[in-house]
């Protein structure tokens, strides 16, 4: 049945729907490896679009290829049952009826094709080979979800969806699943469309984003990029920060701290026990970036040279974004306007970054 | 001393087959009627739902006229029985189960209904995301959630089928072991001034009906479950 479009890698979709009150009109282009999620508020058209890409929506109008495969067009539409997906739901609806393991091997077993997720493999990956002949009335929220992620990868899924995983879960089980998730980022070689309103989440766990708003695709492209945007509302406020990819390059082992370099320069942050070598993502609040015409004397231990770059109002009256350039590296930092002028901040000016607090955010990229 | 009769016997007998006859084949034709009320959009699925639901407020009578009508020699089924080389339905066994199927379609058709609309929409859609066809979804998913429902709906339908009298008096008439039920027996009972037969056959159906209710109340499993 399956068509080949193109020998293209990459996923194309194009999707409308007109229903009372909620349209959704995209186009995307999307890479077939890493995660992209698909961020946004509720009513945003997040979800539809990964139903639409499930082929659970039913009634759209729309082109679907992946890698190459036609799933949907103007003539054909694969229906959901024979597409090569994983889907984790926000609820995450496990069979009642089922135990875990029968949970687990419901998709597996009408599979047929051969495995790339061994059964084994998913319940290594989520931790959950103690719960296995439980019914899932006795699971946590945070196991149920874990055995929910589980049974979605052990149907060796060519592209794994999944709806906000963690939405329905408080703090305390989002930090237990989290480490599960960033595993599969790090051990599968399995393309996830990730769809999350919580930009922490997204900062630990994306490579791309597309950010929608209102049926339509606001801004789409790699993380680092996205979180430097001045024009994304959502991700300007109080909560503005940039997150960079670094790799740790010394150890400081009487302070306890490491180096991190990155394209441009390198941060000082605490010793979390990692190697030299080793890949870590981290987060900067533009609240904890100050600028300077002169790097003073003060306790503040990374300190890094400049260019501004762009300057944008933020959400309050008196505050604006300042976003300046350090090697190829864009940082974020709020000002005051008093602050701002008394410094005379101009566009291309250069000026000295004071970074209060870096947050590691994964640390286990591969 | 027998407390029953031969003929009781026989009565009861004819009962319990008639009951689990019907049944079993409205298990067959209330399961796809209950899904797709439970499941369309259509703007028909009212007038649908108000036809299955007839039964429980037509007088028997009416319900039993209708069908003599149609199953009779005028009538178009039974014209069509006759060419089939069947003879007439009414007054045998088969025109009893027919009209005892159109009798109790309610109460196997709503449990089933609600059982399914309980189950909802989102189990059957992970059940696609996990390979499953909508047939395979329907029997590995859709009928073990909502097994409560389905027990219920085949008590109620066998005890309805038990209790019928009015209808089988139209379509049955009162023929020993071919449409004399125990309803039917114990008016005979009564007719001939038989009280303590009539007390007898009476008393097992009061604690045959007791028992299916006190069943259908006591021992529901899963019944307080949301899925």
């Amino acid at each position: 049945m399956r068509i080949k479009a193109t020998n293209m890698t990459g996923i194309e979709a194009r999707f409308q729907i007109d229903w009372p009150g909620f349209t959704l009109d995209v186009d995307l282009q999307l890479p077939s490896r890493g995660v992209t999620a698909l961020f946004g508020h509720s009513g945003s058209g997040k979800t539809t679009l990964l139903r639409c890409i499930s082929g659970l929506e039913s009634t759209t109008k729309g082109r679907l290829v992946v890698d190459g495969d036609v799933w949907q067009d103007d003539k054909h539409r694969i229906p959901t049952h024979k597409r090569p997906i994983g889907y984790v739901f926000q609820e995450v609806n496990l069979f009642n009826h089922l135990s875990v393991i029968n949970n687990l091997r419901y998709g597996m077993q009408r599979n047929g094709k051969t495995q790339q997720v061994s059964l084994d493999q998913a319940i290594m990956l989520l931790g959950i080979d103690h719960l296995l002949d439980r019914k899932p009335d006795h699971l946590s929220g945070g196991e149920r979800q874990r055995v929910g992620i589980a049974r979605a990868l052990a149907v060796s899924p060519r592209l794994l969806l999944m709806d906000e995983p963690l939405a329905a879960l408080d703090l305390k089980r989002k930090q237990e699943i989290l480490p599960y998730l960033e595993r599969l980022h790090d051990e599968l070689d399995i393309p996830v469309i990730y769809v999350s309103h919580s930009p922490d989440e997204v900062a630990r766990l994306a490579d791309q984003l597309v950010v929608m708003n209102e049926g339509k695709v606001q801004a789409t492209g790699c993380l680092a990029d996205m979180f430097a945007r001045l024009d994304l509302p959502f991700l300007v406020g109080e909560n503005a920060s940039i997150v960079l990819d670094a790799i740790v390059g010394e150890l400081d082992k009487d302070w306890h701290m490491v180096r991190v370099d990155f394209d441009g320069g390198s941060l000082w942050i605490m010793d979390h026990g990692l190697p030299v070598g080793h890949r870590v993502r981290v987060g900067i609040l533009a609240r904890d970036v100050s600028l300077a015409e002169q790097p003073g004397v003060s306790s503040i231990q990374n300190i890094l040279r400049g260019q501004i770059d762009a300057i944008a109002d933020d959400r309050h009256p008196g505050l604006m974004l300042v976003r300046v350039k350090v090697g190829k590296t864009l940082f974020l930092a709020r000002l005051t306007k008093r602050a701002a002028t008394s410094l005379a901040v101009v566009q291309g000016q250069k000026v000295w970054l004071q970074v209060k607090s870096v947050a590691l955010l994964q640390y286990n990229l591969s | 001393m027998n407390m029953l009769s031969d003929g009781d016997l026989q009565a009861l007998w004819l009962t319990v087959r008639l009951a689990t006859i019907v049944t079993m084949i409205l298990l067959i034709i209330g399961t796809p009627i209950a899904w797709w009320l439970a499941r369309t959009k259509t703007w028909w699925k009212g007038p649908a739902s108000a036809v299955v639901a007839l039964p429980l407020v037509l007088p028997p009578s009416v319900l039993g006229f209708y069908l003599l009508v149609v199953m009779g020699p005028n009538g178009p089924v039974g014209q069509l029985t006759q060419t089939l080389g069947i003879g007439l339905l009414p007054f045998t066994f088969w025109g009893l189960v027919i009209a005892s199927v159109f009798y109790s379609l309610p109460f196997m058709v709503q449990p089933l209904k609600t059982a399914f609309e309980a189950v909802g929409d989102r189990p059957l859609e992970v059940a696609a995301t996990l390979r499953a066809s909508p047939l395979d979804a329907f029997f590995t998913v859709a009928v073990p959630l909502a097994a409560p429902g389905f027990l219920t709906a085949s008590i109620l339908t066998f005890a309805h089928t038990v209790g019928e009298f009015g209808v089988i008096l139209m379509i049955g008439g009162n023929l020993p072991g071919i449409t004399r039920v125990a309803s039917v027996q114990i008016y005979d009972h009564v007719e001939a001034l038989e009280y303590m037969q009539a007390h007898r056959l009476s008393a097992v159906m009061l604690i045959f009906s007791f028992v299916v209710l006190l069943a259908l109340y006591m021992w529901r499993p899963n019944a307080n479950k949301s899925y």
